[in-house]
C-alpha cells in the first residue's frame, strides 16, 4: 500500500490495520513452529552432550569395553552387554523380517477384501500401540513359564521380534505399495505366475523400502528394555554365552540361544538406578554407545529413503 | 490376469490343465509353489492374530487367581498398593493416579507444542524446510527411552530443582516433561498428515474469503482435520501411559496415591518394571498382581487406540 494514510477514509485504515495485524499473527505462527523446533533439537544436542561430558572417562577407557560388569564401578565395563545385545538382535532380525515381509505381501498383495482381512489390519495397527512391557508381559506368562524357554536370550530375541513386527509389516506394505502396476502388468505378460511375480519382480523393487523399515525396528528394538526386563533378564552377568560358531564340526552351535544374557539397556537401567554417583558416570558411557548405535541405524534408514526418493523422481 | 481367478482367501487356482511331458511336470511344480507360498503367507499375516490372543489370554489367565483373592471393588477403590508387605493392600488407582499425572502433563507439553509445530509444517514450511525437519523428528523419536530416563533423572531433575526448591530427587515432573517431547514428534506427523490430507480447494476458498494465513490454518484447516488431530493425542496419550522406563528411572518406585507433580510415585508400568527386577515366585500373588495391573494398563491403551483408529480411519474416508 503505497497511498499516503492521510487521504484513507476510516474504513480503509481499518482495513490496513487488519493487515498488519494479520500479519503479526502469521510471523508469530510461524516463529511458535520454529521455537518448538529450535527446542525438540537443541533437547537431542543437550541429551548427547549431557551423555557424552558425563561419561567421558569410561568412554576413553578401552577396559570399559573389553570388561565383565563389576562391583567397583571404576572396573566396571560392558562387554557382556554388547554381546547380549548382539545375540539378541540376531535372533529378532531371523524371526521378525521374513515373519513381517511376509505378513505385509499377504496383505498387499493377496488378501481379499473380506472380514479376516479387516481382522488381520486392525490387529496390526492395534498392535502398533500396545505398550512395549505387555509384551513383556505376554512373553513372562507364555515363553518363560507357559513354553519354559526360561530367561534366555532366545526369549528375549522373540519378544522384541514380535514388538517390531508392525514396524516391519507397515515399512513393507508402503514399499510395495509404491511399486507401479506396470511392473506387475509385464511380469504377467511373460507368462509369470502370481508367485514368480512377487517374488522375482515386486520383493526386489519394493526391497530398499523393506530394507529402511527393518532397520528402524531393529533401532527400536536395540533399545528397548522393558519387555526384557520383565522376562526377568539379569544385570550382573560375567560371563559370555556360549560362541555360536567353533572350530570343530558341525561348526555351528546354538547353546548361546538357551544361555542367561544382558544387554546394554538394561545395563544402563542397573547402573542409573543405583545411588553412587560413579556408576552413574557407566550409565552414561553405555548411553553414548546405544545413542552412536541407534542414531546411526535411523540416520542410514533416512539415507537409504532419500536415495530412494531421488531414484523414483529421476 | 491370475487375480481375477482367486478363491475367498486370495489364494491363486489348482492346477494348470494337462499339457504333457516336461512342460506339464513344470507347470505343476510352478502350481504347487504358487499355491505353497500363499498359504505360507497367510500364516505369516494370522501371527499378528495370535500375539493379540497370546496378550489377552496370558493377562487373563495369569490374573485370574488374582481376582478370586481381591474383590474388584477393592481393587478399584482402594487407595494403598502394597502387595508385598505383610498387610497387602491392593487399589490399583495408587498406580493409575501417578500414570495419569505423569501423562497428563506430558500432553499438556505434547498437545500445544505438536499442534503449533505440525500447522507450521503443513501451513507455513517450505517444502524444503519439512524434508530436513521430518528426518530430524524422526531421530528424536529413535532415542533409546532408557536413555531419555537417564536424561529427565540427572538433567532435568537437578535443573528444575534450581527453580522449585521442593522438588523431590524423584518427581513426576522431570520424567512428565521429557516424555512430552519424546512423544511430541509422533503427535505432530500424525497432526500433520492429518492437516496435509485436507483439500487445497478449501484452503483457497478462505484465501479467496480474504483469510490470512494463520485463520486459514485455525478456522479452515484445523476443525477440517479435527478427527486426525484427535487421533494423534489420543495416540499420543496412549503412548505416554504405556511409557515404561522414563518412569521407571525418574519417577521413583513408590506407590503413591498423589497427583502432586512435586512427588515422586510408581506408575503402572514402573510397579511392573520394579516387581520384575525381584525374584518373583511362579504364582504368588506379587506375580500375579503384575498380571493385574497389566491388564488395566492394557484395556487404558486398548480403549485409547481403538479410538484413534477409527478417528484416523474416519479422516482418511473424508476425502
Amino acid at each position: 500500500m503505497s497511498v499516503e494514510s492521510h487521504v484513507l477514509g476510516p474504513e480503509q485504515r481499518s482495513f490496513q490495520a487488519l493487515v498488519a495485524a494479520n500479519r503479526r499473527t502469521d510471523v508469530l505462527m510461524a516463529s511458535v513452529g520454529i521455537l518448538v523446533l529450535a527446542v525438540a533439537a537443541a533437547l537431542l544436542t543437550a541429551v548427547m552432550v549431557d551423555l557424552i561430558s558425563s561419561g567421558w572417562p569410561r568412554l576413553v577407557n578401552p577396559d570399559f569395553y573389553t570388561s565383565f560388569p563389576s562391583r567397583k564401578p571404576e572396573q566396571a565395563g560392558i562387554i557382556s552387554a554388547m554381546v547380549g545385545t548382539s545375540l539378541v538382535m540376531l535372533v529378532t532380525a531371523f524371526i521378525s523380517i521374513p515373519l513381517a515381509v511376509a505378513a505385509g505381501i499377504y496383505l498387499e498383495e493377496y488378501a481379499p477384501k473380506n472380514w479376516l482381512t479387516d481382522i488381520i489390519e486392525i490387529n496390526v495397527s492395534n498392535l502398533a500401540g500396545v505398550p512395549s512391557i505387555i509384551y513383556g508381559l505376554l512373553a513372562l506368562g507364555l515363553f518363560v513359564y507357559g513354553f519354559g524357554l526360561g530367561e534366555t536370550i532366545l526369549t528375549a530375541g522373540l519378544v522384541l521380534a514380535l514388538l517390531i513386527l508392525p514396524v516391519i509389516i507397515v515399512a513393507t506394505r508402503e514399499a510395495i505399495r509404491s511399486i507401479p502396476k506396470d511392473l506387475r502388468e509385464a511380469a504377467y505378460g511373460l507368462g509369470a505366475d502370481k508367485w514368480q511375480t512377487v517374488s522375482h519382480y515386486v520383493l526386489p523393487a519394493a526391497r530398499p523400502g523393506i530394507l529402511t523399515g527393518a532397520i528402524v525396528g531393529l533401532a527400536r528394538a536395540i533399545g528397548e528394555a522393558a519387555p526384557v526386563i520383565t522376562i526377568g533378564a539379569l544385570t550382573f552377568i560375567a560371563f559370555l554365552p556360549p560362541a555360536p560358531v567353533q572350530a570343530t564340526p558341525p561348526f555351528i552351535n546354538f547353546d548361546w540361544l538357551m544361555s542367561p544374557f544382558t544387554v546394554m539397556p538394561i545395563q544402563l537401567f542397573n547402573w542409573v538406578s543405583r545411588p553412587q554417583a560413579a556408576f552413574h558416570i557407566n550409565a552414561a558411557a553405555t548411553g553414548v554407545v546405544l545413542m552412536v548405535m541407534t542414531l546411526l541405524m535411523n540416520g542410514l534408514a533416512i539415507y537409504i529413503r532419500f536415495k530412494l526418493r531421488q531414484h523414483q523422481r529421476s | 490376469m491370475p487375480q481375477s481367478r482367486t478363491t475367498t482367501l486370495g489364494f491363486p487356482p489348482g492346477p494348470a490343465p494337462l499339457i504333457g511331458g516336461a512342460t506339464e511336470q513344470f507347470l505343476r511344480r510352478r502350481a504347487f509353489w504358487n499355491r505353497f507360498a500363499a498359504y505360507w503367507l497367510l500364516a505369516a499375516a494370522s501371527v499378528s492374530v495370535f500375539v493379540t490372543i497370546g496378550i489377552v489370554y496370558v493377562l487373563f489367565t495369569e490374573s485370574a487367581p488374582f481376582f478370586r483373592v481381591v474383590s474388584l471393588k477393592d481393587f478399584l477403590t482402594d487407595t494403598q498398593w502394597t502387595p508385598v508387605f505383610e498387610n497387602a493392600r491392593y487399589g490399583v488407582m495408587t498406580l493409575v493416579s501417578a500414570t495419569v499425572t505423569v501423562a497428563g502433563i506430558a500432553l499438556a507439553v505434547a498437545i500445544p507444542a505438536g499442534l503449533a509445530l505440525a500447522i507450521y509444517l503443513s501451513e507455513y514450511a517450505r517444502p524444503a524446510v519439512r524434508e530436513t525437519v521430518k528426518p530430524l523428528l524422526e531421530l528424536l523419536e529413535g532415542v533409546p527411552t532408557v536413555v531419555y530416563g537417564f536424561f529427565a533423572l540427572l538433567f532435568v531433575t537437578p535443573l528444575l530443582q534450581t527453580f522449585i526448591p521442593g522438588l523431590a530427587g524423584f518427581n513426576m515432573l522431570a520424567p512428565g516433561l521429557v516424555m512430552g517431547i519424546m512423544i511430541l514428534p509422533y503427535t505432530a506427523s500424525v497432526s500433520e498428515d492429518a492437516m496435509r490430507a485436507v483439500p487445497m480447494g478449501l484452503r483457497e476458498a478462505g484465501y479467496a474469503l480474504g483469510y490470512s494465513r494463520f485463520r486459514v490454518a485455525t478456522r479452515v484447516v484445523v476443525p477440517a482435520a479435527l478427527s486426525g488431530i484427535t487421533a494423534a493425542f489420543i495416540l499420543g496419550m496412549s503412548r505416554a501411559v504405556g511409557e515404561t522406563m522414563v518412569v521407571a528411572i525418574a519417577a521413583g518406585q513408590n506407590p503413591n496415591f498423589t497427583f502432586n507433580p512435586t512427588e515422586g510415585a510408581a506408575t503402572i508400568t514402573a510397579y511392573i518394571v520394579q516387581m520384575a527386577m525381584g525374584d518373583l515366585p511362579h504364582g504368588s500373588i506379587a506375580y500375579q498382581s503384575v498380571f493385574a495391573a497389566g491388564m488395566v494398563l492394557f484395556l487404558i491403551t486398548l480403549l485409547f487406540n481403538l479410538i484413534g483408529f477409527y478417528l484416523r480411519r474416519r479422516f482418511r474416508e473424508a476425502y
